[in-house]
Protein backbone atom coordinates (compact mmCIF):
# COMPACT_ATOMS: atom_id res chain seq x y z
CA UNK A 1 0.00 0.00 0.00
CA UNK A 2 1.35 3.40 -1.05
CA UNK A 3 1.94 5.76 1.90
CA UNK A 4 -0.11 8.72 2.12
CA UNK A 5 2.56 11.36 0.09
CA UNK A 6 0.23 14.38 0.36
CA UNK A 7 1.11 17.67 -1.82
CA UNK A 8 4.03 16.41 -3.47
CA UNK A 9 2.58 12.82 -4.30
CA UNK A 10 3.64 13.62 -8.02
CA UNK A 11 7.02 14.65 -7.30
CA UNK A 12 8.00 11.82 -5.32
CA UNK A 13 6.42 9.07 -7.19
CA UNK A 14 7.82 10.45 -10.68
CA UNK A 15 11.06 10.51 -9.23
CA UNK A 16 10.96 6.91 -7.88
CA UNK A 17 9.47 5.81 -11.15
CA UNK A 18 11.93 7.18 -13.33
CA UNK A 19 15.05 6.35 -11.10
CA UNK A 20 13.62 2.53 -11.12
CA UNK A 21 12.88 2.67 -14.66
CA UNK A 22 16.70 3.83 -15.47
CA UNK A 23 18.61 1.53 -13.37
CA UNK A 24 16.20 -1.34 -14.61
CA UNK A 25 16.76 -0.80 -18.13
CA UNK A 26 20.88 -0.51 -17.08
CA UNK A 27 20.78 -3.76 -15.56
CA UNK A 28 18.52 -5.27 -18.56
CA UNK A 29 20.94 -4.07 -21.25
CA UNK A 30 23.66 -4.83 -19.18
CA UNK A 31 22.65 -8.50 -18.65
CA UNK A 32 21.76 -8.41 -22.22
CA UNK A 33 24.66 -6.86 -23.75
CA UNK A 34 26.57 -9.67 -21.64
CA UNK A 35 24.64 -13.09 -23.03
CA UNK A 36 25.32 -11.46 -26.51
CA UNK A 37 28.97 -11.43 -26.08
CA UNK A 38 29.26 -14.42 -24.68
CA UNK A 39 27.06 -16.32 -27.18
CA UNK A 40 29.45 -14.66 -29.80
CA UNK A 41 32.93 -15.53 -28.04
CA UNK A 42 31.51 -19.24 -28.22
CA UNK A 43 30.46 -18.80 -31.45
CA UNK A 44 34.29 -17.57 -32.49
CA UNK A 45 35.73 -20.30 -30.34
CA UNK A 46 33.98 -23.04 -32.01
CA UNK A 47 35.05 -21.90 -35.07
CA UNK A 48 38.57 -21.47 -34.12
CA UNK A 49 38.92 -25.43 -33.36
CA UNK A 50 37.12 -26.78 -36.53
CA UNK B 1 49.98 -12.43 -4.81
CA UNK B 2 50.05 -8.99 -5.98
CA UNK B 3 46.67 -6.96 -7.22
CA UNK B 4 48.53 -6.23 -10.49
CA UNK B 5 48.17 -10.10 -11.00
CA UNK B 6 44.58 -9.31 -11.67
CA UNK B 7 45.50 -7.33 -14.97
CA UNK B 8 45.88 -10.53 -16.35
CA UNK B 9 42.14 -11.16 -18.19
CA UNK B 10 41.57 -14.90 -17.28
CA UNK B 11 42.48 -14.40 -13.58
CA UNK B 12 39.97 -11.80 -13.79
CA UNK B 13 37.35 -13.30 -15.37
CA UNK B 14 38.26 -16.59 -12.99
CA UNK B 15 38.02 -14.19 -9.92
CA UNK B 16 35.31 -11.89 -10.62
CA UNK B 17 33.16 -14.97 -12.28
CA UNK B 18 33.15 -16.27 -8.88
CA UNK B 19 32.23 -13.04 -6.58
CA UNK B 20 29.77 -11.47 -9.46
CA UNK B 21 26.87 -13.73 -8.25
CA UNK B 22 27.24 -12.72 -4.25
CA UNK B 23 27.72 -8.70 -4.98
CA UNK B 24 24.97 -8.67 -7.29
CA UNK B 25 22.57 -10.58 -4.94
CA UNK B 26 23.99 -8.12 -1.50
CA UNK B 27 23.32 -5.56 -3.62
CA UNK B 28 19.61 -6.25 -4.76
CA UNK B 29 18.98 -7.21 -1.04
CA UNK B 30 20.51 -3.48 0.76
CA UNK B 31 18.38 -1.74 -2.62
CA UNK B 32 15.11 -3.62 -1.35
CA UNK B 33 15.47 -3.57 2.17
CA UNK B 34 16.56 0.42 2.17
CA UNK B 35 13.96 1.61 -0.21
CA UNK B 36 11.03 -0.19 1.04
CA UNK B 37 12.01 0.61 4.56
CA UNK B 38 12.64 4.43 3.09
CA UNK B 39 9.59 4.73 1.04
CA UNK B 40 7.37 2.60 3.32
CA UNK B 41 8.16 3.18 6.63
CA UNK B 42 10.04 6.55 7.32
CA UNK B 43 7.79 9.65 8.35
CA UNK B 44 7.19 12.86 6.40
CA UNK B 45 10.57 15.58 7.27
CA UNK B 46 8.27 18.83 9.30
CA UNK B 47 9.29 20.88 6.14
CA UNK B 48 10.03 18.80 3.51
CA UNK B 49 6.91 16.55 3.73
CA UNK B 50 6.85 13.43 1.65
CA UNK B 51 9.53 15.26 -0.65
CA UNK B 52 12.21 13.54 2.28
CA UNK B 53 11.59 10.09 0.44
CA UNK B 54 13.82 11.23 -2.22
CA UNK B 55 16.96 11.33 -0.54
CA UNK B 56 17.13 7.45 -0.40
CA UNK B 57 17.72 7.83 -4.41
CA UNK B 58 19.21 11.12 -4.53
CA UNK B 59 21.78 10.68 -2.46
CA UNK B 60 23.20 7.83 -3.34
CA UNK B 61 22.82 8.34 -7.22
CA UNK B 62 24.58 11.39 -6.85
CA UNK B 63 27.39 9.96 -4.72
CA UNK B 64 27.98 7.11 -7.21
CA UNK B 65 28.14 9.85 -10.42
CA UNK B 66 30.83 11.33 -8.84
CA UNK B 67 32.49 8.14 -7.94
CA UNK B 68 32.15 6.72 -10.90
CA UNK B 69 34.21 8.94 -12.64
CA UNK B 70 36.80 8.62 -10.07
CA UNK B 71 36.59 4.94 -10.78
CA UNK B 72 37.35 5.85 -14.33
CA UNK B 73 40.09 8.09 -14.00
CA UNK B 74 42.62 6.33 -11.79
CA UNK B 75 41.48 3.16 -13.81
CA UNK B 76 42.54 5.55 -16.66
CA UNK B 77 45.60 6.56 -15.12
CA UNK B 78 46.36 2.90 -14.78
CA UNK B 79 45.56 2.06 -18.80
CA UNK B 80 48.03 5.55 -19.37
CA UNK B 81 50.93 4.29 -16.93
CA UNK B 82 50.90 0.51 -17.25
CA UNK B 83 49.18 -0.45 -19.98
CA UNK B 84 46.89 -2.89 -18.69
CA UNK B 85 43.97 -3.60 -21.30
CA UNK B 86 41.59 -4.83 -18.45
CA UNK B 87 42.06 -1.49 -16.68
CA UNK B 88 40.76 0.40 -19.81
CA UNK B 89 37.86 -1.85 -20.47
CA UNK B 90 37.08 -1.55 -16.73
CA UNK B 91 36.99 2.39 -17.22
CA UNK B 92 34.83 2.33 -20.54
CA UNK B 93 32.50 -0.57 -18.28
CA UNK B 94 32.08 2.02 -16.01
CA UNK B 95 31.00 5.06 -17.91
CA UNK B 96 27.34 4.20 -18.68
CA UNK B 97 26.52 3.45 -15.30
CA UNK B 98 27.89 6.66 -14.39
CA UNK B 99 26.08 8.33 -16.72
CA UNK B 100 22.69 6.46 -15.36
CA UNK B 101 23.46 7.73 -11.74
CA UNK B 102 24.13 11.19 -12.93
CA UNK B 103 20.85 11.24 -14.80
CA UNK B 104 18.40 10.04 -11.75
CA UNK B 105 20.46 12.52 -9.78
CA UNK B 106 19.59 14.85 -12.10
CA UNK B 107 16.04 14.21 -12.04
CA UNK B 108 15.33 13.44 -8.90
CA UNK B 109 17.22 16.49 -7.70
CA UNK B 110 14.84 18.14 -10.24
CA UNK B 111 11.75 16.82 -9.10
CA UNK B 112 12.46 17.63 -5.64
CA UNK B 113 13.94 21.15 -6.06
CA UNK B 114 10.43 22.06 -7.76
CA UNK B 115 8.10 22.04 -4.63
CA UNK B 116 11.54 22.65 -2.31
CA UNK B 117 13.04 25.53 -4.23
CA UNK B 118 10.26 26.51 -6.39
CA UNK B 119 12.32 25.65 -10.02
CA UNK B 120 13.28 22.80 -11.40
CA UNK B 121 17.11 23.90 -11.90
CA UNK B 122 19.30 26.95 -11.11
CA UNK B 123 22.93 27.32 -12.82
CA UNK B 124 23.84 27.23 -9.07
CA UNK B 125 27.69 25.78 -8.79
CA UNK B 126 27.04 22.37 -7.59
CA UNK B 127 23.77 21.39 -9.88
CA UNK B 128 26.18 23.61 -13.06
CA UNK B 129 29.19 21.32 -12.46
CA UNK B 130 26.89 17.95 -12.08
CA UNK B 131 25.49 18.81 -15.75
CA UNK B 132 29.00 19.48 -17.24
CA UNK B 133 29.95 15.98 -15.78
CA UNK B 134 26.92 14.44 -17.09
CA UNK B 135 27.82 15.76 -20.48
CA UNK B 136 31.60 14.70 -20.18
CA UNK B 137 29.64 11.15 -19.73
CA UNK B 138 28.12 11.38 -23.01
CA UNK B 139 31.20 12.38 -24.80
CA UNK B 140 32.80 9.81 -22.98
CA UNK B 141 31.26 7.06 -24.16
CA UNK B 142 30.71 8.59 -27.95
CA UNK B 143 34.60 8.59 -27.90
CA UNK B 144 34.54 5.12 -27.03
CA UNK B 145 32.35 4.62 -29.40
CA UNK B 146 33.62 6.72 -32.47
CA UNK B 147 36.86 5.37 -32.84
CA UNK B 148 37.64 1.83 -34.33
CA UNK B 149 40.73 0.99 -32.04
CA UNK B 150 40.62 -0.19 -28.58
CA UNK B 151 43.95 1.07 -27.86
CA UNK B 152 43.96 4.69 -29.69
CA UNK B 153 40.48 4.90 -27.86
CA UNK B 154 41.76 4.01 -24.66
CA UNK B 155 44.14 6.76 -24.50
CA UNK B 156 41.85 9.37 -25.72
CA UNK B 157 39.64 8.77 -23.43
CA UNK B 158 41.94 8.60 -20.55
CA UNK B 159 42.59 12.29 -21.46
CA UNK B 160 38.89 13.17 -21.40
CA UNK B 161 38.53 11.49 -18.35
CA UNK B 162 41.49 13.54 -16.56
CA UNK B 163 40.13 17.03 -17.64
CA UNK B 164 36.43 15.86 -16.56
CA UNK B 165 37.54 14.90 -13.16
CA UNK B 166 38.25 17.98 -12.33
CA UNK B 167 34.19 18.70 -13.17
CA UNK B 168 33.72 15.42 -11.03
CA UNK B 169 35.66 16.86 -8.05
CA UNK B 170 33.88 20.34 -8.23
CA UNK B 171 30.58 18.41 -8.35
CA UNK B 172 31.91 17.17 -4.50
CA UNK B 173 33.05 20.78 -3.53
CA UNK B 174 31.38 23.19 -5.42
CA UNK B 175 28.69 24.22 -2.39
CA UNK B 176 32.28 24.54 0.03
CA UNK B 177 34.10 26.17 -2.88
CA UNK B 178 31.29 29.24 -3.44
CA UNK B 179 29.31 29.19 -0.52
CA UNK B 180 26.48 30.05 -2.93
CA UNK B 181 23.58 28.65 -4.93
CA UNK B 182 20.49 26.69 -4.04
CA UNK B 183 22.02 23.57 -2.92
CA UNK B 184 22.59 22.74 0.97
CA UNK B 185 25.84 21.21 1.88
CA UNK B 186 26.52 17.27 2.32
CA UNK B 187 23.83 15.08 3.71
CA UNK B 188 26.35 12.87 5.39
CA UNK B 189 29.99 13.68 6.37
CA UNK B 190 32.42 12.03 7.72
CA UNK B 191 34.10 14.06 10.14
CA UNK B 192 31.11 15.25 12.04
CA UNK B 193 27.60 13.77 13.65
CA UNK B 194 24.91 12.91 10.93
CA UNK B 195 22.90 16.26 9.98
CA UNK B 196 19.73 13.92 9.84
CA UNK B 197 17.50 11.81 12.07
CA UNK B 198 18.46 8.40 12.83
CA UNK B 199 15.46 7.14 11.42
CA UNK B 200 16.13 8.64 8.13
CA UNK B 201 20.17 8.06 8.69
CA UNK B 202 19.98 4.26 8.45
CA UNK B 203 17.45 3.23 5.39
CA UNK B 204 19.78 6.16 3.71
CA UNK B 205 23.17 3.95 4.17
CA UNK B 206 21.32 1.14 3.27
CA UNK B 207 20.33 2.74 -0.06
CA UNK B 208 24.05 3.88 -0.34
CA UNK B 209 25.54 0.42 0.26
CA UNK B 210 22.92 -1.13 -2.21
CA UNK B 211 23.86 1.43 -4.71
CA UNK B 212 27.34 0.90 -4.52
CA UNK B 213 27.40 -2.66 -4.57
CA UNK B 214 24.97 -2.38 -7.60
CA UNK B 215 28.19 -0.25 -9.31
CA UNK B 216 30.88 -2.88 -8.21
CA UNK B 217 28.77 -5.57 -9.87
CA UNK B 218 27.65 -4.04 -13.22
CA UNK B 219 31.23 -2.66 -13.76
CA UNK B 220 32.44 -6.31 -13.09
CA UNK B 221 29.79 -7.86 -15.37
CA UNK B 222 30.48 -5.24 -18.21
CA UNK B 223 33.99 -5.32 -17.85
CA UNK B 224 33.98 -8.85 -18.23
CA UNK B 225 31.38 -8.45 -21.32
CA UNK B 226 33.75 -6.39 -23.17
CA UNK B 227 36.53 -8.58 -22.37
CA UNK B 228 34.72 -11.22 -23.97
CA UNK B 229 34.11 -8.55 -27.48
CA UNK B 230 37.93 -7.83 -27.31
CA UNK B 231 38.56 -11.67 -27.52
CA UNK B 232 35.90 -12.22 -30.45
CA UNK B 233 37.02 -9.61 -32.17
CA UNK B 234 40.91 -11.31 -32.40
CA UNK B 235 39.79 -14.22 -32.97
CA UNK B 236 37.97 -13.39 -36.49
CA UNK B 237 40.66 -11.13 -36.88
CA UNK B 238 42.63 -14.00 -36.60
CA UNK B 239 41.08 -16.10 -38.85
CA UNK B 240 40.77 -13.48 -41.85
CA UNK B 241 43.91 -13.29 -41.78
Amino acid sequence: MIPDLGKYAVDVLSAYLVALVLLFALVALSLRQSTKARTALKCAEKQENL
Amino acid sequence: MSLWEYANPVKFMALSGRILPFIAVLSASCLATGLIWGFFFTADDFKQGSTVKIIYLHVPAAMMAINAWIMMLIASIIWLVRRHHVSALAARAAAPIGVTMTLIALFTGAMWGKPMWGTYWAWDPRLSSFMILFIFYIGYIALWQAVEDDDTAADLTAIICIVGSVFALLSRYAVNLWNQGLHQGATLTVRETSPIDASYYYPLLFCIMGFILLFVSLVLLRTRMHIRVRRTKALVARRSL
